[in-house]
């Protein structure tokens, strides 16, 4: 048996780097709620909430206070440890994905380099995949918890919407991994940060708007926000939820919106490679640390792009109907995927061996 | 069939095309709408902060009037109660008394006025019915109030401050309305 | 002890309790979450052997879809305590005769097998590493492999078959 070895600093370092993300992601999710409202009021001819400091950036923390305050009911007839159990798992598992996302290439600190991932697995797409698919489970739980019937339809909504676009997310990653020929995000960012290399949407077009729908449906949000659909179906599968907890659940969904942001990024725009300029020959000039800071700087504006982006199709689109929905992931993403998989496999193959004939 | 206007339009219901059915044309030209509606001009108004102008004709709340040297305008005749169309108003007349010829105009005033703003519609008769220009509608509305009582205005809150001894809240309280007279 | 060690005791802990749970508990919701909870341990053990794709797949394919599936039908069931159908005895017997067959089974072919020599190698055998079982199952196994999917495929025609009403 050879023992994991234990190094205190190892494990310091990287108990810092998970705090740190962890914060960065929920400042980010809290200031979405606030970008969401802005973005909305603008979309709208209004001007969104202004009042709590100024241009109302206080708002997510006076929000944040009175979810804290309200009371918390917890229906009588509910199974009480699976109803607290539920939005829990949804914040757990929208956090998990952070770990294995290349945030910047490394630091230099105290005389180590520190890498900026947590975990540089080699399945860490899979690992994505894992952790979405548990996901499920916190709406799920959630909504049978409740104890009414019109949670637990959402919840069966929400949950078989999120099993099928699973699929064609897959497919449509299979594509790009094809390319890439491995699993491990950071070498996959490597790549397309590699002098010479370009980023996979170019590509992988197709790919990634097949990733991209899927994503949105993933998040459940607007046209695909049919668990939620709070304008019209009572709220969805949070509905019994009050205070804090119904706090988790909405907090989840900015941060799965956020962790898939940085996912696009990651996966089709580059990572955390700073556009038209040559990285390795920036290290020489400038240092490790400050280029890593630009690099992280770079994926968060990349990130903070699709973030708006998610809103600004949340405020144009309207919601499908819900054989709309399954027709759209069955029937049109998933034969899309599907093609275009072949397609990518095709020409992998000829620039390997040539062309045959 | 001859239309009432040119503009209507016959639905159009053949099938879709193939540019049609991929829907990202019509999605892209919907963001496009939204992305332009979001660099225009808001026309929101920041109430506290800044306040819309009101018409010169406003018809706000009510106010008591006082003549040059300070003192009350109001009789306490009752022609203002009689003509106000939700009688909003009440009021009780007193004589005046030895030695405050400087408080009262006339022999006779109001001790008490009351108008329950809740019930005046802010139409302006008791202004037009007024012979004495005691009272007028002023430039501002009833501010927000938690009971029901607080918006029953007594003397204290309509009567004008005093140009004597207060120049400075009279003039202000006067306002815009000595410009438009 | 070793880090390793204590790992493999705790999971080992999970895994059997969830099991357990699983039988036990009268709440069919609840038996689904303690068998999420025993894949959840066993693709730790996974882990612990350094076979990452297997675990994940594990979780995946289990804890993430078909479960879910099992928990679809039985939360749309409504299956509670006081609905349990009450089995029949002869079932009873029955099924205590085949667990006791599977048992018997199973501890004869643990027993025979050769468990000195093929010792699991703990956090650094390569095998499970995703590289080398892709070239396992398309270079060696590839027949099997392929007739396990189309397998698969008639087991989706099946379903098509059954789900179409004539």
């Amino acid at each position: 048996m050879i023992q994991l070895a234990i190094d205190l600093a190892f494990i310091l370092e990287k108990a810092i780097l998970i705090g740190g993300i962890i914060t960065v992601s929920l400042v980010v999710a809290m200031y979405s709620t606030w970008a969401e409202r802005k973005v909305a009021g603008f979309m709208q001819d209004r001007l969104g909430p202004n009042r709590a400091g100024p241009f109302g950036l206080l708002q997510p923390l006076a929000d944040g206070l009175k979810l804290f305050m309200k009371e918390e009911i917890i229906p009588n007839a509910s199974n009480k440890f699976l109803f607290i159990l539920g939005p829990g798992l949804a914040m757990m598992t929208a956090m998990m994905t952070s770990a294995v996302i290349p945030w910047g290439r490394e630091i230099e600190v105290f005389g180590r380099t520190v890498s900026l991932q947590i975990a540089d697995i080699n399945i860490g797409i899979l690992y994505i995949f894992a952790v979405l698919s548990m996901g499920v489970y916190g709406i799920m739980i959630g909504g049978w918890a409740s104890n009414n019937k019109f949670s637990l339809l959402a919840a069966l909504r929400g949950a078989s919407q999120m099993i099928s676009y699973e699929l064609a997310m897959g497919l449509s990653i299979i594509a790009l991994l094809m390319l890439t020929g491995s699993l491990s995000l950071k070498t996959i960012v490597e790549q397309q940060s590699a002098a010479g290399g370009w980023w996979n949407i170019l590509y992988q077009p197709l790919g990634f708007l097949i990733f991209m729908v899927c994503a949105f449906a993933e998040c459940n949000r607007t046209p695909f926000d049919l668990p939620e659909a709070e304008n019209e179906l009572n709220f969805g599968y949070h509905q019994e939820y009050s205070s804090m907890k119904l706090g988790f659940y909405l907090f989840a969904e900015y941060i799965n919106m956020f962790m898939s942001s940085v996912l696009m990024a990651t996966l089709y725009f580059g990572g955390y490679d700073i556009p038209f300029v040559n990285d390795a020959a920036l290290v020489e000039s400038m240092g490790t640390n400050n280029v890593a800071i630009l690099q992280g700087l770079s994926l968060f504006a990349k990130a903070a792009f699709f973030i708006f982006f998610f809103m600004w199709v949340r405020w144009t689109i309207p919601r499908f109907r819900y054989d709309q929905l399954m027709h759209l992931g069955w029937k049109v993403m998933i034969p899309l995927a599907l093609i275009n998989m072949l397609i990518t496999a095709v020409v992998v193959l000829i620039r390997q061996n040539g062309w045959p004939f | 069939m001859q239309t009432l206007t040119n503009r209507s339009k016959a639905v159009d219901r053949h099938p879709m095309t193939v540019w049609e059915k991929m829907y990202l044309p019509a999605i892209a030209k919907g963001m496009s709408i939204t992305l332009s509606h979001f660099f225009k001009k808001k026309p929101t108004i920041n109430y506290p902060e800044e306040t819309r102008p009101f018409s010169p004709v406003f018809r706000g709340l009510h106010i008591l009037n006082r003549d040059e040297e300070g003192r009350e305008r109001c009789t306490a005749c009752g022609l203002c109660a009689v003509a106000c169309p939700a009688e909003a108003i009440t009021m009780e007349a007193a004589e005046r008394k030895e030695g405050e010829e400087q408080l009262y105009r006339e022999e006779k005033y109001a001790a008490k006025y009351e108008i329950n703003m809740l019930r005046c519609i802010f139409c302006g008769l008791c202004e037009e019915a007024c012979p004495k220009d005691a009272i007028y509608l002023s430039e501002t509305f009833a501010p927000s109030n938690y009971k029901r009582e607080g918006f029953i205005y007594g003397k204290n809150d309509l009567l004008i401050p005093d140009p004597k001894t207060e120049p400075e809240l009279y003039r202000k309280a006067v306002g815009e309305r000595s410009r438009k007279s | 002890m070793t880090i390793t060690e204590i790992l493999f005791w705790l999971l080992t802990v999970v895994a059997l309790t969830g099991a357990l749970l699983v039988v036990t508990s009268k709440n069919p919701v609840y038996s689904v979450l303690a068998l999420i909870a025993t894949f959840f341990a066993i693709s730790g053990h996974y882990i612990l052997l350094n076979a990452q794709f297997l675990a994940v797949v594990n979780l995946i394919v289990y804890a993430g879809a078909i479960m879910v599936l099992f928990l679809f039908v039985i939360m749309l069931m409504n299956l509670n305590t006081e609905t349990e159908p009450q089995k029949n005895k002869w079932l009873k017997m029955a099924g205590t005769v085949a667990g006791g067959c599977l048992l018997l089974v199973l501890v004869a072919a643990l027993r025979d097998a050769d468990s000195k020599s093929t010792i699991a190698l703990v956090n650094s055998g390569d095998t499970g590493l995703i590289e080398n079982l892709g070239k396992l199952l398309f270079n060696e196994y590839v027949i099997p492999f392929e007739i396990s999917s189309v397998l698969f495929l008639s087991a989706m025609v099946g379903a098509v078959v059954l789900g179409k009403k004539e």
